[in-house]
C-alpha cells in the first residue's frame, strides 16, 4: 500500500527505480487518493484517468497548456478548450519522465487569492475545508498537501505560488522573471508571470525547477540559467539574511503568523546565519497600488484574444461581430476578469496613461532599486509569505480590496522580478504558517540552500492533522 | 478621482464587454474603490525616475530567421467556434 500523504517525489522516484513499486502502481495510487478525497477538496478540473497509466505522475495547474487535455484557465470562456500543442514546461515534464495526472484548480485566469473566482467552483485547504486554499494556484498546493500529487505546476504573478502553498503547508518555489518558459501558458500580466513547483519538500522544489528551468527559443524572454545545486548542507553558515521591517510588522499580520515567524528567524541565527533587520520604505507601502495597476494593464492587453473567434466559448446567435464581441466576453468572462479589464483598459487609455499606467511603471523602477540595494548587504530576506493563514470561504468574496491585500507581502518581489520560496514554518491554531524566503535575480541556489536547513530545523509535519 | 456611469459605458466598450445594468451598478461602485487604492501611486514625485517595463535587462532578443514546422491547418481550426475550410467563420460585421 502506498501512502500518498507521507511520499516525497524523491522517494517514490527511488522505489520505482529500485524496482519496489512500478510507475503504474504509483499512478494508479494517486488516482486512488483523488478518488477518495478529492470529491470534497475539489483540487482537480480534470483528471487524466487513463488506465495503465505510467511514469512519476505531476499535477499541473489548469492555465498550463497540455496537448489534449482540456485548459480552462478556470474561465467559462475557455470552457471545452483542447491545447493542439504542449507548454515547453509540459514537454519538458515529459522528457524527464513525468506523466500528467490531472489539471488543477486556479481562480479564473490566475486572478485571485483563493480560488473562489474559479467558474468551476472554490477548492477546500486540507487542513481545514471550511477555509480557502490560497490562490489563484489552490488546487496545486491543496493536491500535493492532501497527497493527491506528489508535486505540482502553478503560475504566480503576484503571490499565485507562494502564498497557496503557505495556506496549505507546502513548498512553492516562485522563480526569477526570465528563468521559465511561458511558452503555452494562459497569459495573464506578462511582465510578471512565472511558472513554478510547488513541493513537499524544497529538494522536490529544487529538483522540479532544475526540470523546467532554462532559456527556451519560443519564449524570448527566458534566459540560460545557473545549473540547479541540490541542497544538502544542514547549516546557514555564511548566509547573511535581512529582516525587512516593513514586511514583519505591516499591520493585518496575524499575532500567531508573526510569533511562528520570529520563531523561524530565531533558528536562523541558532543555524549560523548573520541576521539583521532592514528596510523597503516604499516597496511595502506603495506595492499593492503599483501591482493593481500594472497586472490589469497588462491583463487587458492580454484578454483581448478572447473574442469568440478562434476557440473557446462563442455566443448563441449574435447579431454582428461586435454584438458576437461584447456578449461573449460579458457571458464568458467571470467578475475578476471584468474589474480587471476595465481597470487595465481604463489605466492605458488616452488621458490617464501617464497618471496611471506610466506612473507605476516608475513606482516599479523605485521598488527594484531598493530591493537591489538590500542585496548588497544580504543573501536572502524573510519574511511571512501572507499576512494571514487559511481565511473562510467567503469571508473576501464581497471586497476585492480585502481580497487584494492577501498579496500585500508577496507583491513587492514579485514587481522586481526576484525568486521568493515559501516553506512551512508553523502553525498558528492548527493552520499552517508561510515563512518567504526571497533572493536576489537568479538566487535560486541560495534559497533552496536556507530552505532545506530550516526545513531539517524546524521539522513540520506537512500532512494535515485530520488526515494523519 | 471618480468614473461615472458614461465614462465606465465607453471604458467597457473600448473593451468590448457588453455589461448588463446590474453589472454596471456593481462592477462601477467596485471599479471605483479600486482607482482609489492604485491612485495612491501618486503620491510619489518621480519626474526624474525612468520607468520599468520588464524586471530584466534583455533587449532585443533575434532568432535567426529559418523556416521550421507550424500547427497542421486543421490543429490550427480544431477549437474553432466555427469555420468555413480552411477559415475561422465570423458573423457580418454589421453596421
Amino acid at each position: 500500500m502506498i501512502d500518498t500523504l507521507r511520499l516525497t517525489a524523491e522517494e517514490a522516484w527511488r522505489l520505482v527505480d529500485a524496482g519496489e513499486i512500478s510507475g503504474a502502481e504509483l499512478f494508479a495510487a494517486y488516482l486512488a487518493a483523488i478518488g477518495v478525497r478529492d470529491e470534497e477538496l475539489h483540487c482537480y478540473l480534470h483528471v487524466c484517468d487513463d488506465p495503465g497509466g505510467d511514469g512519476l505522475p505531476i499535477a499541473v495547474k489548469d492555465v498550463i497548456g497540455t496537448r489534449g487535455i482540456p485548459t480552462t484557465a478556470g474561465s467559462r470562456i475557455l470552457e471545452g478548450y483542447v491545447p493542439v500543442y504542449d507548454a515547453t514546461v509540459v514537454a519538458r515534464l515529459k522528457e524527464h519522465g513525468l506523466r500528467v495526472l490531472g489539471k488543477t484548480n486556479t481562480d479564473e485566469f490566475a486572478m485571485g487569492s483563493s480560488t473562489e473566482n474559479s467558474a468551476y467552483g472554490p477548492s477546500h485547504n486540507p487542513w481545514d475545508p471550511s477555509r480557502v486554499p490560497g490562490g489563484s494556484g489552490g488546487g496545486s498546493a491543496a493536491a500535493v498537501s492532501a497527497g493527491l500529487a506528489p508535486w505540482a505546476l502553478g503560475s504566480d504573478t503576484g503571490g499565485s505560488i507562494k502564498q497557496p502553498s503557505a495556506l496549505c503547508g507546502n513548498v512553492g518555489l516562485r522563480p526569477t522573471y526570465g528563468t521559465v518558459s511561458r511558452y503555452g501558458v494562459v497569459a495573464f500580466a506578462s511582465s510578471l508571470d512565472q511558472v513554478g513547483p510547488v513541493a513537499r519538500t524544497v529538494r522536490d522544489c529544487a529538483y522540479l525547477y532544475s526540470v523546467i528551468a532554462g532559456r527556451d527559443p519560443c519564449d524570448a524572454t527566458t534566459v540560460d540559467t545557473p545549473p540547479v545545486e541540490l541542497p544538502e548542507a544542514e547549516d546557514l553558515r555564511g548566509l547573511r539574511i535581512g529582516v525587512p521591517t516593513e514586511l514583519n510588522e505591516a499591520e493585518g499580520i496575524e499575532p500567531g503568523v508573526a510569533d511562528a515567524v520570529r520563531r523561524a528567524v530565531e533558528r536562523c541565527t541558532e543555524l549560523g546565519a548573520e541576521v539583521d533587520e532592514c528596510s523597503l520604505p516604499l516597496s511595502v507601502e506603495y506595492g499593492l497600488a503599483c501591482y493593481y495597476l500594472i497586472a490589469p494593464a497588462e491583463a487587458s492587453s492580454n484578454l483581448a484574444r478572447y473574442d469568440g473567434v478562434r476557440f473557446g466559448f462563442r455566443v448563441p446567435e449574435p447579431t454582428d461581430r461586435l454584438d458576437m464581441y461584447k456578449r461573449t466576453r460579458d457571458e464568458g468572462f467571470g467578475d475578476e476578469p471584468k474589474r480587471r479589464i476595465l481597470v487595465g483598459t481604463y489605466a492605458l487609455s488616452a488621458g490617464y496613461y501617464d497618471a496611471y499606467y506610466g506612473q507605476a511603471q516608475k513606482v516599479r523602477t523605485v521598488i527594484k532599486r531598493e530591493h537591489d540595494a538590500l542585496f548588497e548587504r544580504f543573501d536572502l530576506l524573510v519574511s511571512p509569505t501572507s499576512p494571514t493563514v487559511a481565511f473562510p470561504l467567503g469571508a473576501r468574496t464581497q471586497d476585492p480590496l480585502a481580497m487584494y491585500l492577501s498579496d500585500l507581502l508577496t507583491i513587492p518581489s514579485c514587481i522586481a522580478g526576484l525568486p521568493g520560496l515559501s516553506i512551512p514554518c508553523g502553525l498558528a491554531g492548527g493552520l499552517p504558517v508561510g515563512l518567504q524566503l526571497v533572493g536576489p535575480q537568479f538566487g535560486e541556489n541560495t534559497l533552496f540552500r536556507a530552505g532545506h536547513a530550516l526545513e531539517r530545523a524546524l521539522a513540520f509535519d506537512s500532512v494535515p492533522e485530520r488526515l494523519r | 478621482m471618480a468614473i461615472d456611469r458614461e465614462q465606465l459605458l465607453h471604458v467597457a466598450h473600448l473593451a468590448r464587454l457588453e455589461l448588463r445594468d446590474e453589472e454596471v451598478e456593481r462592477l462601477g461602485a467596485q471599479l471605483n474603490d479600486i482607482l482609489a487604492a492604485v491612485s495612491k501611486v501618486s503620491e510619489l514625485d518621480l519626474a526624474d525616475v525612468p520607468p520599468t517595463s520588464h524586471p530584466h535587462d534583455v533587449v532585443n532578443v533575434w532568432a535567426d530567421d529559418e523556416p521550421r514546422p507550424s500547427l497542421p491547418v486543421d490543429d490550427a481550426l480544431a477549437n474553432a467556434p466555427e469555420r468555413d475550410g480552411s477559415m475561422f467563420r465570423v458573423p457580418p460585421a454589421g453596421s
